[in-house]
């Protein structure tokens, strides 16, 4: 499983899964994305992406926060990643990635995605959390 | 969830939670038996105990008939805070700033929409104004035209030629927040904006257009322009992209600089004296007129396309109300007038007669609250009251309020049960998204008519009009 959501009265809450922290992040855009669009996306725009945060939450908000702001400014909505790596540096979290996608307007969408919020946000990795799955869990404000 | 909490039931729909520990005043409820019921489900409760542990909150931390669980503040949450000891929480503000209600009345009749075709003229508006995830485009505007619109919101709008002065001088602030300064908002927020002004976006936003169904108090619908099977249009959206950005921007801002309060990392505040307090407000201020602005490209444009249907159509604003908004007011505190701030998440103001921030034409019986229903039930005209003034800083509902998940309406809801429902009603229906006409279903909210019973009953909000819909449009 790449991700489930799961109940929230007013918002949306997932949780995202990863062999890796890598693939873990990536799923998390994956939810972010359908909630926004069912159809399958196309890979004609690449865009490169880095963002950084002091720490994993920090890093995961950041870079979901990302999408929202390509889709409002230019109508870009994310199809795949290549190339994700994320590592630490002076005492910061980096993640530096290619995604593809395409114009958001060829698509049919389903609702928007306000904000992304530390609401219930956690990341964890195999080690404290005995699924052998890095997780990730989110509450977006829509 | 919260069966452990003290709460008390103070008199008929009104519920306290005593004053203790961290608390700095009680929490005060406004609900029914039934509607508290659905309050107890989640973190309601909680969370209005926890905005009255914030410093220098006045009178009581309240709640609104139609109250649910949000970021840091409930929906449906209010609080006054004194200028000097006080702080400022976007999480009382929310993320979609000024996410507000503007009512159009029209001198048509359902015969004339009727004639025209329903469908038809749904399709036409649904054309023309833009709406959906992200969608905007029709009108494209330079940084520098953004910043006049953060600065003059729906009086730019006016001065551009859409629409008249008649239209902000019945918007709460003359749909023109004061000490708003563009360069308190961020270049990222401005680029999520620009694209989408004159849009009405996605998610419970929509289009109706309605018919006066019921008047309750003749002489003041008459003072409001409205009377019994008037057409009447309501809007409903916000600051888009740009208002959710500043109120992210903010939160990280103040988390930085102040930490979060160990009961609530979402209360994330700053005094509302301090610089950042400060800048906070001005970018507030900057969203709200985006906002305002908005709504008001979308009333011109209503207005040019229905001409073709009906070349004598008149179409005026009767009001235009926040919903999420922080404003310095003046207001009585033991006794004496004190200017507080006050803080309304998915809260109407309700102000009752002989306010100077109420039109002259209104002036002398209150400001029209709106409470729009949800999708494919009625909306209400209400007026604001000496009393809201006095036990809910001028303050009631804001609409039916949700009650049932996203998540577990789109397990148990078809988009085309609701379709049919609304058919049933005779409601026409244009939505961008299945999966939003799930989500908005009349069964994931409380009942509408028992939350303004209850606004009426206590009197935070005295019922002038019922409307109900014709056509919806949602994004």
């Amino acid at each position: 499983m790449k991700f489930k959501f799961l109940d929230h009265t007013a918002d949306i809450k997932f949780q995202a899964f990863g062999d890796s922290l890598e693939e873990c992040f990536e799923n998390a855009a994956f939810a972010l994305v359908n909630i926004v669009c069912k159809q399958k996306i196309k890979t004609i725009i690449k865009k490169d992406i880095k963002v950084e945060g002091n720490d994993l939450e920090e890093l995961l908000y950041n870079f979901l926060e990302e999408f929202l702001f390509l889709i409002d400014s230019k109508n870009f909505i994310l199809s795949k990643f290549k190339k994700t790596k994320i590592y630490k540096k002076n005492d910061k979290y980096h993640l530096h990635l290619e995604v593809l996608g395409d114009n958001l307007k060829n698509y049919q969408t389903e609702t928007g995605i306000k904000a992304i919020t530390y609401n219930e946000m956690w990341v964890t990795s195999p080690s404290e959390d005995r699924s052998k799955k890095f997780t990730c869990q989110v509450v977006v404000d829509v | 969830m919260f069966k452990n909490m003290k709460i008390k039931k103070i008199s008929e729909n009104i519920w306290e939670i005593p004053c203790e520990g961290k608390m700095n005043v009680p929490g005060r409820i406004f609900a029914s038996d039934n509607l508290i019921k659905d309050i107890e489900k989640d973190k309601t409760l909680e969370q209005v105990k926890n905005v009255a542990c914030l410093p220098g909150i006045i009178n009581a931390s309240i709640a609104l008939p139609d109250a649910h669980q949000g970021y840091g503040f409930s929906i449906g949450g209010v609080a006054g805070f004194d200028i000097d000891k006080g702080v400022i929480s976007p999480g009382g503000v929310g993320y979609d700033i000024n996410c507000s209600v503007r009512l159009l009345k029209t001198n048509l009749t359902l015969k004339d929409i009727e004639k025209a075709g329903k469908k038809e003229v749904l399709h036409s508006l649904f054309r023309s104004i833009p709406s959906g995830v992200g969608r905007g485009d029709k009108l494209k505007v330079s940084k520098e035209v953004l910043n006049e619109v953060l600065i003059n919101g729906a009086q730019w709008a006016v001065k551009q030629g859409y629409g008249n002065s008649e239209d902000y001088i019945h918007t709460e602030e003359n749909g023109k927040l004061p000490n708003a300064n563009p360069n308190d908002v961020s270049e990222r927020a401005k680029a999520r904006g620009m694209p989408q002004l004159g849009s009405l976006g996605a998610g419970n936003h929509f289009l109706e257009i309605q018919i006066v169904d019921e008047i309750f108090d003749k002489e003041i619908a008459k003072v409001f322009g409205l009377s019994s099977g008037q057409i009447c249009i309501m809007v409903h959206c916000g600051s888009r992209g740009l208002g959710h950005q500043v109120a992210s921007d903010y939160i990280k801002l103040m988390e930085k600089e102040y930490g979060w309060p160990e009961y609530d990392r979402e209360l994330v505040n700053a005094p509302i004296k301090s610089e950042l307090g400060k800048k906070y407000l001005s970018a507030m201020a900057c969203a709200a007129n985006f906002a305002f602005a908005n709504k008001q490209l979308i009333t011109h444009w209503i207005r040019e396309d229905l001409k073709h249907y009906f070349p004598e159509i008149k179409i005026e604003v009767v009001y235009d109300i926040c919903h999420n908004i922080a404003k310095f007011e003046k207001h009585l505190i033991d006794g004496k007038e004190k200017e507080v701030l006050v803080m309304r998440k998915g809260a109407t103001r309700s102000f009752g007669p002989n306010r100077k921030e109420v039109p002259q034409d209104y002036r002398k019986y209150g400001q029209p609250v709106l409470i729009p229903g949800s999708m494919g039930t009625a909306s209400y005209v209400l007026v604001g009251t000496k009393k809201a003034e006095e036990i809910s800083f001028g303050s009631t509902a804001h609409g039916a309020g949700r009650v049932e998940s996203r998540t577990k309406a789109r397990k148990e809801i078809t988009a085309e049960s609701v379709k049919k429902q609304l058919a049933k009603k005779g409601i026409e229906l244009e939505a961008g998204s299945f999966k939003g006409i799930v989500e908005e279903a009349p069964e994931a909210y409380k009942d509408i008519d028992e939350v303004v019973r209850v606004s009426n009953k206590t009197g935070i909000g005295k019922l002038i009009a019922k409307l109900r819909p014709i056509a919806v449009m949602k994004g």
